[in-house]
């Protein structure tokens, strides 16, 4: 093609089916080096001009679904917003998110993340649903205290991150607590008492050490570790101060 | 259900990323902490005791050996107060209005804190 740049950069792909058995591989690609690319352009380009058997997730390219997170050279990234330049002209290695199972190359299987996100009641809960009838009215100030916990896409990156996560088989990790969090502290919520039970745990806010990449690596800048020594510090006043507090205060 | 691929821990330590690499000292070094506590109690334990005990454990600390122990010491409980701080600007949210008081903005009155400590401590040794 006659747009087609001269320098070329090179990716190490993971390619595993599990279903097939054998080993995980890399693969080596090379594709055409443009500035303005990034890794999931590249990978776009090896599935439409090269090996279309690669398989991965990705849909908006604008990092707004969250659904393009791989590891890229060993750290957790939306691929839609690393750029080759970046990196060039080093190899890129292209890993699935770590801590996670494989399905089949750079896509993982969510189904233990879903399971522990939905045991944090992620979504605002009124203890009367014909309260929801009625607008339940937000001044800025409340919004202000839980919007960053809000950004989260469930990108995951987090997770990959988490060496206590990777390591523990019930950790329920950063983004469902940071958004166990964030409804915690919308004042339309009532289910705090009902997510202590999970939030409170050992596997819960207490089996983090913060170790702080969780926060590092999102791409939202939702601050995971944040929100978790936060529910620490709440956790520990209820525990000390519980006794004093009026019957019924948050 | 398909196992994690989890990486190992060495492979943590090969990522060029401090905070795995300092996370892990964290953990090493709290057990080297926690031994130290041990030492110090017993030091109190002799404190308590006959003065030919604690006598004994001061000719303890005159050793060479307690050079390298207490530098590590130090150097791990500099490690754990940094922590500790930094962990502090993290957990601790006070607003003016709307905004969210900075993590750094948090930190300056306990690293404030700790130097008048510490500059009280060397007073009291010089004079006390």
């Amino acid at each position: 093609m006659a747009n087609e740049p001269k320098e070329t950069v090179k990716l190490e792909v993971f390619r595993w089916h599990p279903e097939k058995g054998g080993e995980p591989s890399f693969q080596s690609y090379e594709v055409p080096f443009h500035k303005d690319w990034v890794v999931l352009d590249a990978l776009n380009h090896i599935k439409d001009t090269i090996d279309g058997s690669l398989t991965y997730r990705w849909s908006c390219r604008m990092g707004v679904c969250g659904s393009c997170g791989m590891m890229v050279n060993g750290v957790p990234k939306l691929t839609c917003a690393a750029f080759l330049r970046d990196y060039h002209p080093e190899t890129i290695r292209v890993e699935p998110l770590a801590n996670f199972p494989v399905e089949r190359d750079l896509v993982i299987n969510l189904e233990d993340f879903l399971k522990k996100l939905s045991s944090v009641y992620p979504w605002i809960h009124r203890e009367k649903t014909d309260s929801l009838a009625q607008e339940l009215r937000q001044t800025p100030k409340q919004l202000a205290t839980f919007k960053q916990f809000s950004m989260c896409i469930n990108c995951m990156l987090c997770y990959a991150a988490c060496p206590i996560y990777g390591h523990g088989e019930d950790v329920i990790g950063p983004a469902a607590l940071s958004l166990a969090r964030r409804y915690n502290l919308d004042s339309r919520d009532q289910a705090t008492e009902k997510r202590k039970d999970v939030v409170y745990s050992e596997h819960g806010i207490w089996d983090c050490t913060f170790v702080g990449e969780c926060s590092t690596v999102c791409p939202k800048h939702v601050d995971p570790a944040g929100a978790i020594q936060q529910s620490k510090v709440e956790a520990t006043n209820e525990f000390m101060l519980g006794p004093f507090y009026p019957r019924g205060k948050r | 259900m398909l196992p994690k691929r989890a990486m190992s821990w060495s492979e943590y330590m090969t990522l060029k990323r401090g905070a795995y690499r300092v996370f892990m000292l964290r953990e090493v070094s709290s057990l080297f902490n926690a031994l130290y506590m041990v030492f110090l109690i017993v030091m109190l334990h002799d404190l308590r005791g006959p003065k030919a005990d604690y006598d004994a454990f001061l000719a303890l600390l005159w050793s060479p050996a307690m050079i390298p122990l207490h530098a590590v010491a130090f150097a791990f409980a500099l490690l754990h107060t940094i922590t500790f701080f930094n962990a502090m600007g993290k957990a601790i949210v006070i607003r003016s209005g709307e905004e969210r008081i900075s993590e750094g903005g948090m930190a300056v009155p306990a690293y404030a804190a700790w130097v008048v400590a510490t500059l009280f401590v060397v007073w009291f040794l010089g004079h006390g």
